[in-house]
């Protein structure tokens, strides 16, 4: 049996906190740093239906967009409203109030494929 | 370019490392993108005060010799003949269809002698085009290995006078050789007051650090660089312009002498005058859009029918601006400020309009 919350991370620099079947899905520290300052993140409208690997997000810094996936399937539930006023939110707390959406995850065999804290770590070197 | 091709390295690379900067590909170059502040307080903190560019990617070329002023005027549409020495002008070097090969700025230094400015990504095309129309002409064509450095903002003149750099005499868009081997110009690609300085490697450390330490300086990398020139309506080469655009579509026709316009000795002369008496079909505007969504190069404009008008080809946010910028090219008749088009951004359509350049208030004196 899972843990009630436990934190996933994806190679392409996701997070995703799940906690009582819903996955909170956010972009790492080291993802925005990365990026630099954003200035924009468009989201999707709660309800949207995702399969993994759709892109959910566009977030996009002074120079460039990037993409960040559905790393599961489901549906998004809720958006974070606050980052359409204070996109820098994602640059100044990446892993918890710069969150992006949340959604519920059809099938959490998906999970079971992604890293935990210490394995992400060890990808960055 | 292939990841197998080997980058050029700065010479002042260890400086920037220390300095904290992040590096990114850039026309051959591994360029500073970034420094620890990032793109948006470095990018205020030029207009604010003042910033330090690295920008020695770009390819000074030393023209001398007695037909150094008759090769200039048969590269470009600049009387050169005539030019003052000290004076700097922005120009380009245009091939038989009037498409810009490369955009550039050119001073006079002496009778015989000019220092071309050249763009990193156009460096090799431009050196063997110039090569090409010297041939039988008495002048030598000489590539220099300079560091270049860009100090922009309205602090920048009382940095120069503190850091020993006798400067503040130069009138914008001039320069001239303070001592054996360096060029210094007042001059910059952000809009602001500022100047370029090229320095032998041997000096340009200490002059660097000098320079940098000031607490008016902030180094700036070349995200800032972007987002600056783009907030001041300035062309980036290879984007905005390239050899399949002229100068008129450009709106870079102040940039031509009135008495270059109907014809010339340059090459490009008869096709540039054919496209200022018929018109250009699409003109380069600014655009705005209307929400917060960044709109960038490659985005297909239309108008309010959904039929294809034009395209963006620089676009971003504008920190000083506050809303995103962009600049590209539409059908001449939808060139007037305020016309409403649209924007394809990943198959939403952004509703923008045209807007005057430069989004914000130029402090550079000319140019």
């Amino acid at each position: 049996m899972r843990p009630l919350s436990k934190t996933y991370y994806t190679e392409d620099h996701e997070w995703i906190r799940v906690d009582g079947g819903v996955a909170t899905v956010g972009i790492t520290n080291y993802a925005q740093e990365q990026l630099g300052d954003l200035v924009f993140v468009d989201l999707p409208a709660p309800g949207t239906s995702a399969s993994k690997g759709d892109t959910l997000v566009v977030v996009e810094s002074v120079k460039a967009a990037s993409d960040v996936f559905s790393p599961v399937d489901g549906e998004i539930k809720s958006i974070n409203e606050a980052l359409s006023s204070e996109p820098g939110l994602v640059n100044s707390a990446a892993e918890s109030d710069g969150w992006l959406w949340s959604m519920s995850i059809a099938d959490e065999s998906q999970l079971d494929g992604l890293m935990d804290a210490e394995a992400y770590q060890k990808t960055l070197g | 370019m292939s990841e197998s091709e080997t980058l050029k390295e700065l010479p002042l690379k260890a400086l920037h490392e220390r300095a904290g900067a992040k590096f990114s590909p850039f026309a051959g170059w591994s360029m500073p993108v970034s420094y620890p502040p990032g793109v948006l307080k470095e990018h205020l903190h030029t207009r604010e005060h003042a910033g330090l560019f690295d920008i020695s990617h770009m390819q000074l070329i030393d023209l001398n010799g007695a037909d150094a002023a008759r090769l200039i005027a048969r590269l470009c549409p600049l009387e050169a003949e005539s030019q003052a020495a000290g004076a700097s002008k922005y120009t380009f070097l245009l091939n038989e269809n009037a498409g810009i090969i490369d955009d550039l700025i050119v001073t006079r230094l002496a009778d015989e002698r000019f220092m071309i400015v050249a763009n990193a990504a156009r460096a090799s095309v431009d050196v063997a085009w110039i090569r090409e129309r010297a041939k039988g002409m008495d002048v030598s064509i000489e590539p220099l290995q300079r560091v270049f450095l860009a100090l922009q903002g309205p602090e920048a003149v009382s940095v120069m006078a503190d850091a020993g750099i006798d400067a503040g005499h130069l009138s914008f868009m001039s320069g001239f050789e303070p001592r054996s081997g360096w060029f210094l110009t007042r001059s910059g690609y952000t809009g602001e007051d500022g100047f370029e300085i090229a320095l032998p490697i041997e000096d340009a450390e200490e002059i660097a650090e000098k320079l940098a330490g000031d607490a008016r300086v902030e180094w700036i990398g070349l995200a800032a660089r972007d987002s600056l020139r783009l907030e001041a309506g300035l062309c980036l080469y290879g984007n905005d312009l390239d050899e399949e655009t002229d100068p008129v579509s450009a709106g870079l026709i102040w940039a031509i002498p009135k008495g270059l316009r109907q014809g010339g000795p340059f090459t490009g002369a008869k096709r540039l005058a054919e496209i200022i008496a018929a018109g250009p079909d699409e003109k380069r505007v600014g655009l705005q859009a209307e929400g917060r969504q960044p709109v960038r190069a490659g985005a297909t404009l239309t108008d309010p029918a959904g039929n294809a008008v034009g395209r963006v080809t620089s676009g971003g946010f504008g920190p000083s601006a506050g809303h995103p910028v962009a600049m590209g090219y539409v059908r001449a008749d939808l060139a007037r400020p305020d016309t409403q088009l649209f924007a394809d951004v990943r198959g939403k359509q952004v509703a923008m309009r045209v807007a005057k350049l430069p989004f914000i208030v130029k402090r550079s004196q000319k140019g």
